[in-house]
């Protein structure tokens, strides 16, 4: 008996000693590719975020590769699922770093996991650039860690100063969703810049975020009979507070921001005719959108949703920063990414001292006939 | 005061809905003094039978109504049978417990049915503006006011004037004796759940109208809100329902309108919390002494 245990622990060790020199052999030879990992939720309820900036990544990496790759290495990305679990980013990350070493990571996809990894990769100094984290500490007091997104509270301004200069709005309501910060944050920053315009804010309402009830507010905007109304918030709540305004005869124009994408699919009638502030347009007369739109069509048999188009712009950016480099050394890589320049599909896309995009075009879209038609490019 | 005027159909509107919903809490509560929490889901699958009517079958508003009535209310019965009835004798915590699983397991297979993204509604009653004065009012929401009024008068009427509404109310006063008076007891029981479950059906598919949602958790704020509805005119008393369903909606819409929106729920609950405290049997509840 004492024999046989002895003997299954000798084996068992055998075992693990295959598979712990197994792990370090596939981390060691790794000169011909260049290894970057991507993170984000691509299972749960966020998964449509972290799948579409995935797909976006992947197909920018596939196209790098076609045309020679870095230097003639292959860029190889790695993806983990994190379930929009910050536990599940953190462990995501610290395999990319141990097990698969990587160079560099694009991700997190949203600001939550982005933000519970932000202390670990700051201490490592890993070279970071977050596709779509709209969150304003992702990149503060982190020089290693960039984002391609815009801000919400500029996509905020840039719907203000839209309202102001072509629409030609003089008075402005605000319906926003109280206790989100999203919601919040982007009403807030439409207000300053509107009445730096010189335009009123003639009214502010809120709803809760469980409030399917919109009645009570929109009778009392429609009482306040502004020019436009800006209602940042997501499909799921833009979509009922649209076709109840329009049921109630409300005539003023509604404006909102990113979360509005989408909103063509379903409540198409009322949404007709308004506007919103995103990363990209897919009708874009621009051939660098038209060729990613075409290319990622072709891949995926769907329309890229603006993650799509983040994602893929931020392994460009952090391939072309290591192309700068010359060297897959962490610190050469951040000098180089500091400094790049692209133009990708969601505009040109440069880094100020937080390493937040700087000066980058807001496009605006309008809703017409259960679509989403380019509008206009505003930079603030 | 037309702002106001208009606030006021904004609440009626919903209070409607509420009072149709509360009406299902409080005839089941009035005849086996259960608080059936599962109502808010009937409620919610109710809509997504409206929904699949109306999408996958383009049927008319009457065959939609009809249909997704008739549904729930065998639907209704059913779960009495499977869930309560095992448990008329068991002590009155037992049931409770039980109509919470019963909650849950529904919201839980709606979940997995109809999966977590909300479907839209489609307009199945024609959509105008109708002026009065100078007040414009759309006509959803007069068809939502319309529809509950007179479903309400029907069931008062029955109720009272017909021969199983007599033996409701006899349940409802005393099951034993209303066994020695020959009333089939059991039959009257499933009779009030299937009443209560197609008004609560009705009620959602106006919910879903309104709000243009159907989802899986779209039972529990209406649900939650037309309990306290019920409680607040008198738990067991249908014209208390009623009464109750207006006033939450009133007091919801003009919490608002005219104070804070945060503070809408807030104030919604703080009435359940007064009504328990002051006079627990409602509106129009009467004080019972206690028989010792």
């Amino acid at each position: 008996m004492k024999k046989r245990v002895v003997s299954v622990l000798l084996v068992g060790m055998l075992v693990a000693s295959i598979f712990t020199f197994a792990g370090c052999s596939s981390t060691g030879s790794s000169n011909d590719v260049i290894k970057l990992g991507f993170i984000g939720p691509t299972t749960g309820d966020a998964a449509i975020y972290g799948s579409s900036a995935e797909a976006g990544a992947m197909l920018a990496a596939e196209e790098i590769n076609a045309a020679g790759g870095i230097d003639g290495k292959d860029v190889e990305i790695i993806a983990y699922d994190t379930k929009a679990d910050q536990t599940e980013a953190v462990n995501a990350y610290n395999r990319l770093r141990d097990q698969d070493g990587v160079i560099a990571v694009i991700g997190g996809t949203l600001s939550g996991e982005t933000l519970a990894m932000k202390d670990i990769m700051v201490s490592d100094n890993m070279p970071v650039l977050s596709p779509t984290a709209t969150a304003v500490e992702v990149t503060q007091d982190a020089p290693n860690i960039f984002r391609a997104c815009f801000l919400d509270d500029y996509q905020g301004a840039a719907a203000a100063n839209f309202s102001a200069d072509t629409l030609g709005a003089k008075t402005a309501a605000l319906l926003v969703g109280a206790g989100n910060p999203y919601s919040e944050g982007v009403s807030k920053a439409f207000e300053t810049a509107f009445v730096a315009k010189g335009g009123s804010i003639v009214g502010t309402e809120s709803y809760g975020t469980t409030d399917k009830d919109f009645s009570a507010q929109l009778t009392k905007i429609k009482e306040m009979n502004p020019a436009v109304v800006f209602v940042p918030d997501y499909v799921q709540t833009v979509g009922p507070i649209l076709q109840k305004a329009k049921e109630m005869g409300i005539t003023a124009k509604f404006v909102g921001a990113d979360g509005w994408d989408g909103v063509q699919v379903e409540y198409a009638d009322a949404a007709q005719g308004n506007y919103f502030t995103n990363h990209y347009a897919a009708d874009s007369p621009s051939q660098t959108v038209q060729d990613f739109i075409t290319a990622y069509t072709t891949k995926y048999d769907k329309v890229p949703n603006s993650f799509a188009a983040l994602g893929y712009d931020a392994v460009y950016t952090m391939v072309s920063a290591i192309k700068t480099a010359g060297s897959t050394e962490a610190e050469s890589i951040i000098t180089a990414l500091a400094a790049t320049e692209h133009a990708g599909v969601t505009g040109n896309l440069k880094f100020n001292e937080n390493g937040d995009p700087k000066d980058k075009e807001v496009t605006i879209i309008k809703i017409d006939g259960g679509e989403l038609k380019y509008e206009a490019t505003v930079v603030n | 005061m037309n702002l106001f005027l208009q606030q006021v159909i904004n609440g009626l509107n919903v209070g409607s809905i509420y009072a149709l919903i509360a009406i299902g809490y409080t005839m089941v509560y009035g005849i086996i003094k259960l608080i059936n929490f599962a109502h808010g889901e009937i409620m919610m699958f109710g809509a997504y039978f409206a929904f699949i009517a109306a999408t996958s079958f383009q049927m008319p508003v009457w065959a939609v109504l009809l249909l997704s009535m008739t549904i729930m209310a065998i639907i209704g019965v059913a779960i009495e049978f499977v869930a309560y009835r095992p448990l008329r004798n068991a002590p009155r915590l037992s049931a409770l417990i039980t109509a919470i699983g019963v909650s849950l397991f529904l919201q839980n297979l709606a979940l997995i049915i109809f999966k977590p993204e909300p479907k839209v509604m489609p307009k199945i009653f024609p959509e105008m503006i109708i002026k009065i004065g100078s007040i414009e009012i759309s006509s959803t929401t007069l068809i939502t006011i319309g529809l509950s009024l007179v479903f309400m008068v029907l069931l008062d009427l029955y109720i009272r004037k017909t021969k199983q509404g007599r033996a409701m109310r006899a349940v409802s006063e005393d099951k034993d004796a209303a066994i020695l008076m020959g009333v089939n007891v059991n039959r009257t029981i499933s009779l009030t759940f299937a009443l209560g479950s197609a008004l609560g059906a009705l009620g959602g598919v106006l919910y879903s109208v309104a709000y243009i949602q159907v989802y899986p958790t779209m039972g529990v704020m209406p649900g939650l809100k037309a309990f306290i509805a019920a409680v607040l005119g008198g738990i067991g008393i249908v014209p208390g329902a009623m009464l109750g369903g207006f006033i939450i909606g009133m007091v919801e819409t003009l919490t608002k309108a005219y104070l804070s929106t945060t503070w809408a729920d807030a104030i919604v609950f703080g009435i359940l919390i007064i009504v328990l405290l002051f006079k627990p049997t409602g509106i129009l509840g009467k004080n019972t002494r206690e028989k010792v």
